[in-house]
């Protein structure tokens, strides 16, 4: 089928209309129908993952005309590569497991809740496939609707303030990323491109003030999603105010969102501003990794803890991602699923105890490994996972970053962001010493049930990924790979080429800025580290060739 | 003796104006002769039918272009999308008026006769290409509205709000006049296209004193009608004090027919003029969205939120005027389109919500009620997520035309003014929301009855807030034929 990817992404609002004829008394029905949606949409989108050629080309592309008025020509042009696949079957596959744990954890207006988790769902997946900026700036605010209301109606105590600080902190950032992307139209026009298409936009040529301020209004409205210190204040609220399945899914996909879209847009499109900002954005991922760690080590509440937690981790994956090298991005990417997958279980763990005790205080608890056995694996699995022990998937991700990112310009970086590594280790490590070990004396502890069926349901698929990934990581990365050297091909031939262009580096500087040295510029090469000729305009070019010939 | 000669004038470009007046007196008579008291809803239904069939009129003027009365009215694209503009609005408001007019007791059958005349006015402000008939317009629109904005008489704030309206209007048309007079002492006529002759072979015109002072003053004048800051001290207590469904009205129509008029005397008479009156609404633009959002972050009444909000909005359409470029302005057009139909839905909304006396008039009072009516609770949604300009709805679109003029015609940091204040327009949106979907509900909402016309009211607002935002062709492409041969 060639529209595959329209109908994965689109089912889950087929599955609203469904639920819109379902009273709204009927709980268990309106769940299951629920269920069976996104297992379907899973089902579904393993049809692309089988389909997915292993190249770097964009696939399951479908290109129509949708809106074409004044100066602005919109198209439906969706498509995918082994940046997007993975993050859409993540999504896919995460949403089954949110709406499980919604079972017994939703009781009220429960079909709302359903309609505001299949709408999200079209609403991720619609951003991961858009090769259209426009569309994609439509997905990407139509997803903030349903989560408002998740976490608003849905939400924990302090609610409101945080659903429409969620909703502000990343309004604020899309909306200035429109003006530079209505922009960045414009510049395209003069340079004949004739509609919104991303990959018109690849081969533009900008001098590098515009690509400057450009560069700065994506990778703010992205670092708003990502989070990035010091932008990540809403997501701590979010995410202790959130039902577990919004917190889920805002740790699994939606954080993603960020991150992708320096992938997808920020960096390919602005390569040589990515470049410059390297070093600032790499020192805010550090200090993210570091400072969020150190927050989370004294958090009372364990939803904070691992909501910091993401911060931590979503720092690894910036760090890689602007490595601008094969092993770091590829780490990034892996880190993204596995940050998906090991938060996402992290999450559905704190919601499972927080049913059962309607807490969340880590001092509530204490020694529960005796009274829920089960449980106690899971949780420790999970927790080796998030802290990257060798064997689980969150090994190969982190191992990954650090490589490509001590091979690039980031070596001192990389080595303040390992420690990071410990540091997770210790408040992961010691959050669930001080819940599962030590006394079973809390009397309200001492009837917990473990684990039943449903729940056991619910974690065995991420455990199975948990250790799939940490031990056979080779068809994801296989899978990702040649678009992801593509990209870095990309994003080397422009930097370089930059810098063979007079003028290109003529930025506008203000005034009594001390001129800019040119050899600081370059990349510092680690001892022994081979030449990166490869990179030079005589090698690079064929390639820019080859993916302009496409 | 000398026969006095009349011209043979062609009627075809007024056809709607004098159908709707025809139409207005015949129901004013209807009125008087109808047995006195009591049930008022057939004046409502024939004005709809009316106002249906005067649109189709319009609509089947599509395309042409005749000029008519030695050119002081045209009938093009331009001044058709506009009349519609102005029937969506009136038709909205005529379906919303019925019931709330018996529930406030002020169900007068004047009250139809004097929204169609409004209307009248308006589409002569759309059409005229000659100051005079344009001033003429804009006082039967005035006039009109000075009495609808204080139609509630038994009620204190609606007189004060007509006497208030009525002060401050009648002063700033003696602005606007005044500066028409100056534009005729500098060229030495009224007529547009004359003028637009005139001053394009001066070979300064932006030294003419007389020119310059005329434009600004006409401006002047227009800015109080469209409620652009510093000229918008009138409207919140206006919106709040007159009959709500007046208040949708005059947000919506008179707003449209300012924009109508502006638009035409500028970019018809003084193109030429571009630079320095596009000046002026850059500065004008901030000004109208930053303290319209600004003012309506603190407010509790709904009417007065949606007022500030409506000042904001103008600030937006703003945007795109002083962009002057294809782009913005046919989203000035899109857009006041599609404010009417998302703005009068909401009012529509808060019609139901409110009791009589509108004593549950504040956003607290919408406490709880996708609880309670939740399908009312999802439409409210869809017109302030509109109002709030995301996608996928008409809001989003037409915000992205306003602001990608801007952009393109190099006015980056007005787009980046305009879109920051878009964000700090969402808090007080949501805060609406907020009440409505995450409080607990206070009250049972008992009283609340969608009536069939409020119904086909909210359907078709529903249908103009989302579908142009999905396929914003609908409307656009027409709104961009409409601008071409201005």
């Amino acid at each position: 089928m060639s529209n595959v990817l329209s109908l994965t992404t689109f089912l889950p609002i087929l599955g609203v209309l469904l639920l819109l004829f379902i009273p709204k008394d009927s709980k268990g029905v309106l769940r299951n129908v629920t269920l069976a949606v996104t297992i379907v949409t899973f089902l579904v989108s393993l049809t692309i993952l089988t389909g997915f050629q292993t190249n770097a080309d964009f696939q399951f592309t479908e290109n129509v005309p949708w809106i074409a008025a004044g100066p602005f020509v919109m198209r439906y042009n969706i498509g995918i590569d082994g940046i997007s696949l993975w993050l859409v079957i993540l999504t896919t596959f995460i949403m089954p497991i949110a709406v499980l744990s919604t079972f017994t954890a939703v009781e009220v207006k429960v079909k709302e809740y359903m309609i505001c988790l299949l709408l999200l769902e079209t609403g991720m997946l619609g951003a991961f496939i858009s090769l259209d900026l426009f569309l994609f700036y439509i997905f990407w605010e139509v997803m903030l609707i349903p989560m408002y209301f998740m976490i608003g109606i849905w939400g924990g105590k302090n609610k409101i303030y945080a659903a429409v600080k969620f909703f502000i902190y990343t309004m604020v950032g899309s909306l200035l990323m429109l003006v530079a992307l209505i922009f960045l139209y414009f510049k395209g026009m003069e340079a004949g491109i004739t509609d919104f298409g991303l990959l018109n936009f690849f081969s533009l040529k900008l001098d590098m003030a515009t690509q400057i301020w450009l560069f700065l209004a994506f990778a703010f409205a992205f670092a708003i999603k990502v989070p990035m210190f010091p932008l990540h204040t809403w997501l701590p609220d979010a995410h202790t105010e959130a039902p577990t399945a919004g917190s889920v899914i805002l740790a699994a996909v939606l954080l993603k969102m960020g991150t992708y879209g320096y992938v997808r847009f920020a960096i390919p499109l602005f390569p040589e501003a990515a470049h410059k900002f390297a070093p600032v954005i790499a020192t805010l991922a550090v200090i993210g990794i570091i400072y969020a760690a150190l927050v989370a080590m004294v958090q009372e509440d364990v939803k904070k803890l691992v909501a910091y937690s993401s911060v931590a981790h979503l720092g690894f994956v910036m760090l890689g991602v602007f490595a601008f090298n094969v092993e770091g991005i590829s780490g990034g990417m892996l880190q993204m699923i596995n940050h998906g997958i090991s938060t996402g279980a992290l999450f559905l763990i704190v919601g499972f105890i927080y049913e059962r005790r309607h807490t969340r205080l880590i001092t509530d608890f204490g020694g529960l490994s005796k009274q829920m056995p089960i449980f106690a694996t899971v949780f420790m699995i999970v927790t080796f996972s998030s802290v990257g022990l060798p064997g689980t998937n969150g090994f190969v991700g982190e191992f990954l970053i650090l490589l490509g990112a001590f091979e690039s310009q980031l070596r001192w970086w990389t080595i303040v962001a390992t420690s990071g590594v410990i540091l997770s280790a210790v408040y992961m490590l010691w959050v669930f010493q001080r819940v599962m070990f030590g006394e079973l004396d809390n009397p309200k502890n001492q009837k917990l049930a473990d684990l039943n069926a449903r729940e056991i349901a619910i974690m065995v698929p991420l455990l199975v990924m948990i250790f799939f990934m940490g031990l056979y990581p080779k068809p994801f990365i296989d899978k990702m790979d040649p678009a992801i050297k593509k990209l870095v091909a990309q994003v080397r031939v422009a930097s370089v080429e930059a810098k063979a262009i007079p003028g290109a580096e003529a930025v506008q500087l203000p005034a009594g800025h001390p001129p800019i040295d040119q050899s600081q510029m370059q990349m510092p090469l680690p001892a022994g580290h081979p030449d990166i000729k490869m990179a030079s305009p005589e090698q690079g070019t064929p390639a820019v060739n080859q993916h302009d010939a496409k | 003796m000398d026969m006095l000669s009349i011209p043979v004038v062609n009627m075809t470009p007024i056809l709607p104006e004098i159908f709707l007046s025809v139409l207005a007196m015949a129901l004013l008579l209807i009125n008087v002769f109808a047995p006195s008291g009591g049930q008022k809803s057939y004046l409502a239904y024939i004005s709809f039918i009316g106002i249906v069939a005067t649109a189709v009129l319009v609509g089947s003027g599509w395309g042409n272009h005749i000029e008519s009365f030695n050119g002081s009215v045209v009938l093009d694209n331009f001044a058709t999308f506009f009349k519609i503009t102005f029937l969506v609005a009136a038709g909205l408001t005529v379906l919303i008026s019925d019931k709330y007019m018996e529930r406030e007791g002020c169900n007068h059958g004047e009250l139809y006769p004097l929204i169609l005349f409004a209307v009248v006015g308006m589409m002569l402000m759309a059409s005229g290409t000659d100051l005079m008939t344009i001033f003429l317009g804009l006082e039967v629109m005035s006039i009109t509205l000075y009495v609808l904005a204080g139609f509630n008489r038994a009620n204190k704030k609606s007189n004060e709000a007509g006497l208030k309206y009525f002060l401050l209007g009648a002063f700033s048309t003696g602005f606007m006049l005044y500066g028409m007079a100056l534009i005729y002492g500098a060229t030495g006529t009224t007529r547009l296209y004359k003028i637009a002759e005139i001053v394009g072979q001066m070979t300064q015109p932006s030294s003419n004193v007389l020119l310059l002072a005329g434009m600004l003053l006409t401006m002047t004048g227009f800015a109080f009608k469209i409620a652009a800051a510093p000229f918008h001290m009138w409207t919140p207590d206006v919106y709040e004090g007159a009959p709500t469904p007046m208040t949708a009205f005059m947000s919506a129509g008179p707003k449209a027919a300012g924009f109508a008029a502006l638009l035409r005397i500028f970019l018809v008479a003084l193109p030429t003029m571009q630079v320095e009156w596009s000046q002026v609404l850059w500065v004008m633009a901030v000004l109208t969205m930053t303290v319209g959002n600004i003012t309506a972050l603190r407010q509790d009444n709904i009417k007065r939120v949606l007022a500030y909000s409506s000042i904001a909005h103008a600030g937006y359409a703003l945007v795109g005027f002083a962009a002057g470029n294809g782009t913005g302005i046919a989203g000035i057009l899109f857009y006041m389109l599609s404010y009417a139909f998302m703005n009068i839905g909401a009012f529509a909304i808060i019609i139901l919500v409110a009791k009589k006396g509108e004593s549950n008039g504040n956003v607290m009072d919408f406490a709880g009620l996708a609880s309670k009516r939740p399908i009312l609770a999802v439409v409210m949604t869809i017109f302030l997520f509109s109002l709030a300009g995301m996608p996928p709805t008409a809001g989003f679109i037409g915000k992205f035309y306003l602001f990608s003029g801007a952009v393109q015609q190099g006015y980056i940091w007005l787009a980046v003014i305009g879109v920051l204040n878009s964000a700090a327009s969402v808090y007080y949106y949501l805060r609406i929301m907020v009440y409505m979907y995450m409080k607990e509900p206070t009250e049972e909402f008992e009283w609340v009855q969608v009536t069939a016309p409020v119904a086909l009211a909210l359907v078709i607002s529903v249908a103009g807030s989302l579908i142009p935002g999905i396929v914003p062709s609908v409307i656009l492409e027409y709104a961009q034929m409409a601008i071409k041969l201005l």
